[in-house]
């Protein structure tokens, strides 16, 4: 078994929840719906019709509610992994740095300076303050 | 006979760095200190000139999905594709297998206890694909064969860095047995430390990129001390992308390890992203 300690990090790390089987299965209909947007028609069938996509998806109340107002965070809470996501992020025309100011309250340009902050504080080779290019 | 294991290349693999290349952007001041790490590694490829590479990655939701997630997945293909992962960005070439030694090493591995799934049919996503259009920019087909081992990153339980390690030294023993004098590149992708997701989006730790950095060459059961879950405490959630390194180390078997070149750049997209390349001593 997974000792004590670790097992209480699943839950036990601030501002994170670790993606474990009752995520999985709390989370499985928007993971799925996710999944399908590696096809191209399947993507551009959920723009033509949002709620006709979700409900072929059979989207829990709290996913659906989540995805209509494009938060991030209650689609984790709902199940959603990142992985996933993404996909669906990618839709919206968000990057996971737009994700991330989403998740974190930041704004975009915020969150990028929160990362370029970090490398100056590790000592890395200065980066540009050109942080509109990053994907 | 044995295998000749000319030794481990190790490479993060976010997908901004795809679409960098798609865009030429390697020298724009943003990517080029995260570039910068390359030109090295083509060197001692081009001089180490391998046959094979056995790649431990993370597929991201491309060929696997959470209906059936294995743990441990090796591939045993003549090929592997890409295809879109969502965002319709240019699909990567195509790789050769090398379907003898998959099934080599897949008997190795399920002999030794490690109950893999084995792919015949296997879709590799930029996770394996990035750190190859990074180490071979300008080729029309890629000029190794592979044999690609997805680990589960994604649902917990995942498996232990030690069971990762232990993993990676199964197939240290597969590469002892094997036929004939095949040059094999051992690859890790992934890491280091980044988190997607959650209101802590945006975690790094350079600190711990250096302690891993510091001793996976020749003190690599330092970084076996830690549960999955307390390296996703110490390195963010994504940052357990570290299991495909330490699987990697272990396949390179356990004798010492010189340092070839290191490159170590915050922040790529939301990542603390690394290059090394070590070789046998």
């Amino acid at each position: 078994m997974t000792n004590p300690e670790s097992m209480a990090l699943r839950r036990g790390i601030a501002g994170t929840l670790l993606f474990d089987g009752e995520l999985a299965s709390r989370g499985f209909e928007l993971n799925a719906m996710c999944f399908s947007f590696n096809d191209t028609a399947n993507r551009a069938a959920f723009l033509a019709d949002e709620d006709a996509y979700c409900r072929r998806y059979n989207l829990t109340p709290e996913q659906r509610d989540a995805v209509a107002r494009r938060d991030v965070l209650a689609m984790i809470e709902a199940g959603g992994n990142v992985y996933y996501l993404a996909k669906l992020a990618g839709i919206f025309g968000l990057n996971v740095q737009d994700l991330g100011a989403l998740q974190t309250g930041m704004s975009v340009a915020e969150f990028k300076q929160y990362l370029l902050d970090q490398g100056e504080a590790a000592g890395c080779a200065p980066a540009s303050n050109d942080v509109g290019v990053a994907a | 006979m044995s295998a000749q294991i000319i030794g481990g290349y190790f490479s993060s693999h976010v997908p901004g760095i795809g679409g960098a290349i798609a865009r030429g952007a390697q020298a724009e001041p943003y990517w080029k200190p995260f570039f910068d790490g390359y030109p090295p590694v083509r060197t001692w490829l081009a001089q180490a000139r391998p046959d094979v590479a056995i790649v431990f990655y993370n597929d991201h939701g491309l060929n696997f999905f959470l209906d059936a997630m294995p743990t441990f997945a090796v591939g045993a293909a003549a090929a592997y594709p890409n295809e879109d992962e969502g965002w319709g960005l240019p699909v990567y070439k195509t790789f050769q297998g090398d379907p003898g030694l998959s099934w080599h090493i897949i008997e190795e591995l399920v002999g030794s206890g490690f109950d893999i799934t084995m792919c015949q049919k296997m879709k590799v996503d930029h996770a394996l694909s990035i750190p190859f259009e990074l180490a071979y920019p300008d080729v029309a087909a890629w000029p190794v064969k592979i044999v690609p081992i997805a680990i589960n990153t994604v649902q917990y339980p995942l498996p232990s860095p030690q069971r990762c390690y232990d993993l990676g030294r199964a197939v240290h023993r597969a590469f002892q047995s094997w036929q004939d004098d095949t040059r094999v590149v051992v690859i890790g992708s992934g890491g280091l430390s980044h988190q997607l997701d959650g209101a802590r989006a945006g975690f790094i730790n350079a600190d711990y990129d250096r302690f891993c950095l510091d001793h996976l060459a020749n003190d690599p059961e330092a970084l076996l001390r830690h549960s999955t879950e307390e390296v996703a405490a110490i390195a963010g959630t994504q940052g357990v992308e570290i299991v495909n390194w330490i699987a990697a180390r272990g396949a390179l078997g356990q004798g010492p390890h010189a340092e070839v070149t290191r490159n170590y750049h915050i922040p790529i997209s939301n990542t603390a992203a690394a290059t090394l390349v070590l070789t046998p001593t």
